[in-house]
């Protein structure tokens, strides 16, 4: 693979997710607003508030500490666009590959939110203090049943000889459901659905939004930012958005269709590409969109308590089968 | 001490997303604990009293709904059981009725309004969104008997100022029953849904020992347990003959624990109560005429020349309102008015329901006694351009002289205003206590 090319795939997947990240953004809020019987925005309104926010001034609060409050939102988009660039994308595979891109998808996840932390803490607000204070402990209560359910898959395909251990492509290459036994169904099963209830609280939306809880904190970490800052982190949610619910699919549901349909060739990598956004887009309406609109915001301790007990506990269960499930297969 | 260290102040208001009204939280916070709230009023006075005392009681009447968006029923009818009382006017027993009528409506509208409120500080918004979609039947129906969604216009010195239809009574019975068959709904969204009793539950907790000695009212003392409703103490209009009951969170059959869940519970069953009440009345009201006084000239005329003092009270959505007037013959201006919202009594329960709760939780107790800050706020000190505190002691001292004054047989001074250095006023604190 030469240079060129690589920079024209990581180009083309970097513009591609951007944008689609904020057609799902549009999605999401059309589609949370029909469902509290409310009209709700144009879809292309995230789009509008991007450019938007984008011709705005920029203010930096006299408090803050200035090279910190400027660079974090720079950092978040950075992390949450390097993420699509490991993705694999349907039919295709990711941009970047290498042996253990699993972990470090993992560790790019965590950086948007350390940097909003930062950027909170960094802008001199006690409001935006109280919230980097409890993205930081979100962060903490959320990452270890996340981490439990990708180095679940990654383990057991590893065990089966799928390719080198910790590599996304590997995963969407061998999807596990039907290499495993009744055992590994019902662990797969159990942590799928602990990757869906840490989805939310990954991207900070209802009931998991505790870090910027309008009526609370007045937007908490978001508070003093406004204008090209605000914009890149609203961008950086949008591919985060899209990141995570890409991780979900090819962890859990990598199938594409174009086999079915007896299609090959260039047609069928675009159906199978297509048919990814689609699963992509699933996730998103069903780990957040329906789940924000359903609750209300829960309060920091609950959120802790509720990840670090029972949520672990059953991301543990979970492993557990699959380690059962392999020592029944031998 | 290690632990004075870690206490530091956040300040909410008087300008916050979780304030619908200008008002000053300062807390001492630990963590996300809190340890302590300083209170500060004063933001949203609009002097509303002194510019009733330049106007003529009708004037003063209007002006009265506007002490409240929300309770723009509650006001006037304090008002102007105030004035009969002073003045010594009969109400004919359909416009009891109809100020029954009315007056439940609201409350129905303004406890809808509060869940809808509740639900959206909870991060709940489809709650939000659903609560106040139901609450546009009910505005609806007080569009339909009084022309206007809010600031009605109904009450007037002697009666009402509108009939019900006879072509009207379906239109409310249809509205009566299509809030019943939604209660049960509403009552789940609010009472059963997981996350909000995670949110609700003794959170916010204000004892019954508490709500007595801090002499809370309305939804606030009842979810304590309280049996505290003025529609039941000191009944008034046709409400001792409706019998009304106060309302507590024993009716659904759970021990009041005086917490933001109670609240709910309270409010939501008192929905269902003044459905009955809006029922019976219908069912029940008599025929005739609907004001002792057709002509407006010919009531203010009666009203000028009359002379004596009044109380006026009211249990409105959020609690007791007290409307206190005193007329003298041949001044068409009450020569004093005194107004007490409920908030004004229900505000010092924040300072034991914020004791160690959360940050998380603020906006909910805030939200939970239903505060309106503008029907509150009766005074803002200025002095020399800076804002000044009065104590308790203070007040103390000034009611004393001011009963003197009384005492002696001085006639009771109109709340004046003296302009300060900065051409700001000072309200005459003295003139209304």
């Amino acid at each position: 693979m030469t240079a060129l090319h690589l920079v024209w795939q990581s180009a083309a997947v970097l513009v591609g997710g951007g944008l689609l990240g904020l057609v799902y953004k549009g999605f999401d809020r059309k589609l949370a607003a029909r469902m509290q019987s409310r009209i709700g925005p144009p879809l292309r309104q995230p789009f509008l508030d991007v450019g938007k926010l984008l011709v705005k001034e920029s203010v930096v609060p006299k408090d803050a500490v200035g090279w910190l409050f400027r660079a974090m939102p720079f950092l978040a988009v950075i992390a949450s666009f390097t993420v699509l660039l490991y993705l694999p994308w349907g039919p295709f595979p990711a941009v970047l590959r290498s042996g253990g891109d699993a972990i470090l998808v993992l560790y790019l996840l965590a950086v948007p939110a350390v940097a909003m932390a930062l950027g909170g803490f960094a802008s001199g607000s006690p409001l935006a203090t109280v919230g980097a204070q409890r993205e930081i402990v979100m962060l903490m209560s959320y990452e270890f049943p996340l981490a439990v359910a990708v180095v679940g898959v990654v383990w057991r395909l590893a065990t089966l000889g799928g390719g080198p251990a910790f590599s996304l492509g590997a995963i969407a290459a061998a999807p596990l459901w039907t290499m495993v036994g009744p055992l590994g169904v019902i662990g797969l099963a159990i942590l799928a659905a602990c990757l869906l209830i840490v989805t939310p609280a990954e991207l900070s939306k209802i009931p998991f939004d505790i870090p910027e809880a309008e009526t609370e904190i007045a937007g908490g970490l978001m508070v003093e930012y406004s204008g090209t800052y605000l914009a890149l982190f609203y961008l950086a949610d949008a591919a985060k958005t899209i990141a995570m619910a890409a991780l979900v699919v090819t962890l859990f549901a990598p199938y594409g269709i174009a086999g079915l349909l007896g299609l090959s060739g260039a047609g069928g990598q675009a159906v199978d590409l297509v048919f990814h956004l689609l699963k992509i887009f699933v996730v998103m309406f069903a780990a957040v969109t329906t789940v924000r609109v359903a609750m209300a915001r829960f309060k920091i301790d609950q959120v802790a308590r509720g990840f670090w007990l029972q949520i672990t506990a059953v991301a543990v269960a979970g492993l557990v089968l699959l380690v059962l499930d392999r020592m029944v297969a031998g | 001490m290690a632990e004075t260290q870690n206490v530091y102040e956040i300040p909410i208001g008087p300008i916050h997303p979780a304030l619908k009204e200008p008002i000053r939280f300062t807390f001492q916070v630990e963590g996300e604990r809190i340890r302590g709230v300083d209170i500060r009023t004063g933001f949203a006075h609009r002097g509303i009293e002194f510019m009733g005392m330049k106007r003529n009681l009708i004037q003063t009447l209007y002006l009265s709904e506007r002490i409240c968006g929300i309770c723009s029923i509650s006001h006037p009818i304090a008002i102007t059981l105030a004035v009969e009382r002073a003045a010594g006017i009969e109400v004919p027993p359909r416009a009891q009725y109809l100020r029954v009528i009315y007056s439940e409506l609201e409350r129905i509208h303004s406890h809808l309004l509060w869940a809808g409120v509740a639900a959206h500080e909870l991060g709940f918004d489809t709650l939000l969104h659903l609560t106040w979609k139901v609450r546009e039947q009910v505005l609806d129906i007080l569009e339909e008997l009084s022309g206007n969604r809010i600031d009605y216009a109904l009450p007037i010195y002697g009666g009402v100022r509108r009939d019900v239809a006879p072509e009207q009574i379906p239109k409310v019975e249809a509205m009566v029953r299509y809030y019943r068959g939604l209660l049960d709904e509403l009552l789940d969204a609010f009472l059963r849904d997981p996350s909000v009793e995670a949110r609700t539950r003794n959170v916010g907790v204000l004892t019954a020992e508490e709500a007595d000695s801090l002499c809370a009212v309305g939804p606030t003392a009842r979810a304590s347990g309280l049996s505290k409703d003025v529609r039941q103490d000191r009944p008034y209009l046709v409400y001792g003959e409706l019998g009304v009951k106060a309302i507590t969170p024993r009716d659904y059959g759970l021990e009041p624990r005086g917490d933001v869940y109670d609240k709910a519970v309270v409010r939501l069953l008192e929905v269902a109560q003044s459905l009955d009440l809006i029922e019976t009345c219908l069912y029940e009201m008599p025929e005739g005429e609907i004001t002792s006084f057709p002509k407006i000239p010919a009531l203010l005329a009666f009203l000028k020349k009359a002379e004596g003092e009044g109380l006026g009270w009211h249990e409105a959505p959020r609690g007791e309102v007290i409307h206190y007037i005193r007329l003298e013959a041949g001044v068409e201006e009450p020569i004093a008015w005194k107004v007490k919202a409920p908030t004004y009594s229900n505000l010092m329960s924040w300072v034991p329901m914020f004791r160690d709760q959360e940050v998380a939780d603020i906006p909910i107790i805030a939200a939970s006694i239903d505060p309106c800050i503008c029907c509150m706020d009766r005074v803002h000190v200025v002095r020399d351009g800076s804002p000044g505190t009065v104590l308790k002691e203070d007040l103390l001292r000034l009611s004393r002289a001011k009963t003197e004054r009384i005492v002696s047989g001085a006639r009771l001074s109109v709340p004046g205003s003296r302009p300060t250095a900065h051409g700001l006023r000072t309200t005459d604190y003295g003139g209304g206590l």
